[in-house]
């Protein structure tokens, strides 16, 4: 047991919580709105997919990281204009989405790289840097050399929530809107503008995510890279409560039982000298969500007017 | 009219789907058309595309099917991916354990040893119980969740999927194995349990296409569903509940009982698909079998209007874009078969957001008045 608990566990539990923060976090803004966003999966792909590809022929990861924000917030617009306008069932709409963007980034590299999915490997030097890369004369500790910046913004971005939401006119007007639209809508709020910019939001940081995938932990974009991780951070965003600090830790939690489990692979054996098979600790942040949602371990409360469309009284 | 104007919105969608699905391969540099016709037409050739296109339309009828009887009680189904993949190790595991399958031991522990040997006319009905119980098992936990504590079905059906996959792996790996399989899947199910394939009685239908009697069995549920969901009081609880969950109880209907029977119903018929795949096709459960069945269920189930006889029809029309995905991979220079996923994705959205229609359809034909009440779906 002793080989497990190591310093590289906890590098591990950053790199593999990075993703689920910023996808999570996403999903924070829009649901707090009041508009269910179980497309993170697909909005994740759409943002890896165009980071590599983009990083490929600019040679820069911070162009590529800059389109998978836009390419994010782009597919976020459309899923919006879907659920908020013509008032398109929010889970079915998500679904489409993350079945198109199975398909999508697969036809696209296709026909750009001519390979059945992935997109060339990227050189070491266009991956997103480390802080230490970034700006010369770091102390060179691991934090700073072995930590992408996008990690590190990650925490920033969590907190930065926290105070957006809970100490600002547009935070206050987004959970507003998310637990009572008619009052808000009554106290002069603009419901539907508000949706419109959670959603998109929710997107540019599920794009992020989607990039660290790509040009951040690795460097290229496979078929389904994210294999499941926008769930994983949906799941972090109804264990944290829907509240940003709750939810960073929920995601790191989660990352460190994926990294556990990658280190457990052939060191840490039962008292009957079995393996621990890998699929019960990969089921944990699954687990854990259905009994928070049943109120077993504290309550759970989704916001009051989440999945209700906003009709405007006329 | 009404069914005029019901048919008329999911033709538009399919419409427009394709039509960005154009564009998609032009921007590619292919050409749409060639790429279409190659998609459809080989979907009609016999034997070949007609067995192949039923075969793989078999796993969406019972998807979209087990999607539509949740939808008319106002629930999403999301889970059906996780219920069939139950199902299959369920009707795998009975066609072992039941079969007189031994399991040989991989090193040192005693070997998988059977239960019974049953013959074909006991093994195959129970071996089909076994997976639509497991289905209804596995959807009626989150029904009795919803029911019991108020979860939202739709998140407690997405982390059931990731535990199911996750289950039957365990149970695959560990368990059901042969040793020394490299695959992840398991041992071969007893030959008794195999359903037979519809080239023994079909002239001109040679066996090695896997359309089996599943496909048979697929029909019959289409049409049990719509008796049930029509012409019983049950069906009619059901879909008063879909309709106005208050009205429904205070018309004496308990909601609470509806939510889990429409679930533990719907995951079942999900789960058929596990007779389908382990029963008729690969005689084993193979990890990670599931084409996204559950997923693409939701669109059909959808495109369907959530009718048996819709889900039937739109069922084709996926399985018609799945056969065709392979010569599209074989004869086009750029556009690979993945471009069937974006079709469907693009169906979902385009169904989902058939308001955008609403205007110009009825502008056009104003072909009936006032919408037909739709079961509300998605409220918290």
């Amino acid at each position: 047991m002793d080989q497990l608990f190591t310093m590289s566990l906890v590098f591990s539990t950053i790199r593999l919580a990075t993703p689920l923060v910023w996808a999570a976090i996403g999903g924070l803004y829009s649901e707090r709105s009041g508009v269910i966003n179980v497309a993170l999966e697909g909005l994740m792909l759409a943002g890896a997919f165009t980071a590599a590809a983009v990083t490929f022929y600019a040679g820069n990861p911070w162009a590529g990281l800059a389109c998978a924000m836009l390419a994010g917030g782009f597919v976020a617009y459309l899923i919006a204009v879907a659920c908020i306008r013509f008032k398109a069932n929010e889970v079915v709409t998500g679904t489409g989405v993350n079945i198109l963007f199975l398909g999508l980034p697969a036809v696209l590299s296709g026909a750009l790289f001519l390979s059945s999915g992935s997109t060339p490997q990227l050189p070491k030097e266009q991956l997103m840097p480390s802080l230490a890369q970034l700006i010369p004369g770091m102390p060179q500790w691991r934090v700073f050399t072995d930590v992408s910046v996008i990690s590190l913004l990650a925490l920033v971005v969590a907190l930065a929530t926290a105070h957006v939401l809970y100490r600002t006119p547009f935070g206050l007007r987004l959970r507003a809107v998310g637990e009572n639209p008619e009052a808000a809508d009554a106290a002069g709020v603009r419901v539907n503008r508000i949706r419109y910019a959670a959603v998109i939001l929710s997107g540019v940081l599920a794009g992020v995510g989607g990039a660290y995938l790509s040009i951040g932990q690795s460097s290229l974009f496979l078929r389904n890279m994210t294999a499941g991780r926008g769930f994983i951070a949906l799941a972090a965003l109804i264990f944290g409560k829907w509240r940003p600090l709750q939810t960073l830790l929920a995601c790191v939690l989660f990352g460190f039982a994926d990294a556990i489990t990658i280190q457990m692979q052939g060191v840490a054996k039962l008292p009957s000298g079995e393996d621990i098979p890998v699929q019960f600790v990969q089921m944990i942040p699954y687990v854990v969500t259905i009994v928070m949602l049943a109120g077993f371990i504290g309550q759970s409360r989704a916001p009051s007017a989440l999945g209700i469309p906003y009709e405007k009284e006329r | 009219m009404k069914y005029v104007r019901e048919a008329l919105f999911p033709i538009v969608a399919v419409a427009c789907a394709f039509l960005v699905g154009g564009v998609v391969i032009l921007l590619i540099g292919d050409s749409p058309v060639q790429t279409y016709r190659l998609l459809i037409g080989s979907a009609f050739s016999w034997p070949d595309g007609i067995g192949y296109t039923l075969f793989f339309a078999t796993p969406l009828i019972f998807t979209g099917l087990a999607v539509a009887v949740a939808f008319r009680c106002g629930l999403l189904n999301i889970g059906a991916e996780g219920q069939l993949y139950v199902a299959a190790f369920a009707a795998a595991w009975v066609g072992i354990k039941l079969g007189g399958v031994v399991i040989p031991a991989a090193t040192g522990g005693a070997a998988n040893l059977p239960l019974a040997n049953l013959p074909g006319i006991i093994l195959i009905p129970l071996c089909c119980l076994a997976a639509i119980a497991a289905g209804a098992f596995w959807g009626a936990i989150p029904g009795v969740l919803k029911a019991r504590f108020g979860s939202h079905e739709v998140i407690n059906t997405i982390m059931l999927n990731f535990i199911a996959v996750a289950l039957c792996g365990y149970f695959t790996q560990y368990h059901y194995r042969t040793p020394g399989d490299s695959i992840m899947e398991s041992a071969e199910i007893s030959a008794a349990a195999h359903l037979p394939r519809l080239g023994g009685f079909i002239p001109g239908l040679p066996p090695r296409i896997p359309l089996n009697m599943a496909f048979l069995l697929a029909i019959l549920a289409c049409v049990l569903v719509y008796v049930f969901l029509w012409k019983t009081k049950w069906g009619y609880e059901l879909r008063a509940t879909g309709q106005n969950p208050a009205a429904a109880e205070y018309g004496g209907v308990s909601i609470r009982k509806q939510i889990i029977l429409a679930m533990a119903i719907s995951g079942g018929l999900a789960g058929m698909v596990g007779i389908n795949e382990v029963l008729g096709y690969r005689y084993r459960y193979y990890d990670g079998f599931s084409d996204n069945y559950g997923f693409t269920g939701i669109a059909v189930a959808l495109l369907g209007r959530n009718h048996p006889a819709g889900v039937f029809i739109a069922a084709l029309l996926f399985a018609v874009l799945q056969r065709g995905g392979l010569p599209v991979d074989a004869f086009t220079q750029l556009v690979s078969k993945d471009i069937v996923q974006i079709l469907q994705g693009l169906v979902i959205l385009f169904v989902a957001a058939e308001a955008m229609f609403r205007g110009p359809i009825n502008l056009i034909g104003r072909l009936g008045r006032g919408k037909a009440a739709e079961p509300v779906v998605g409220s918290v």
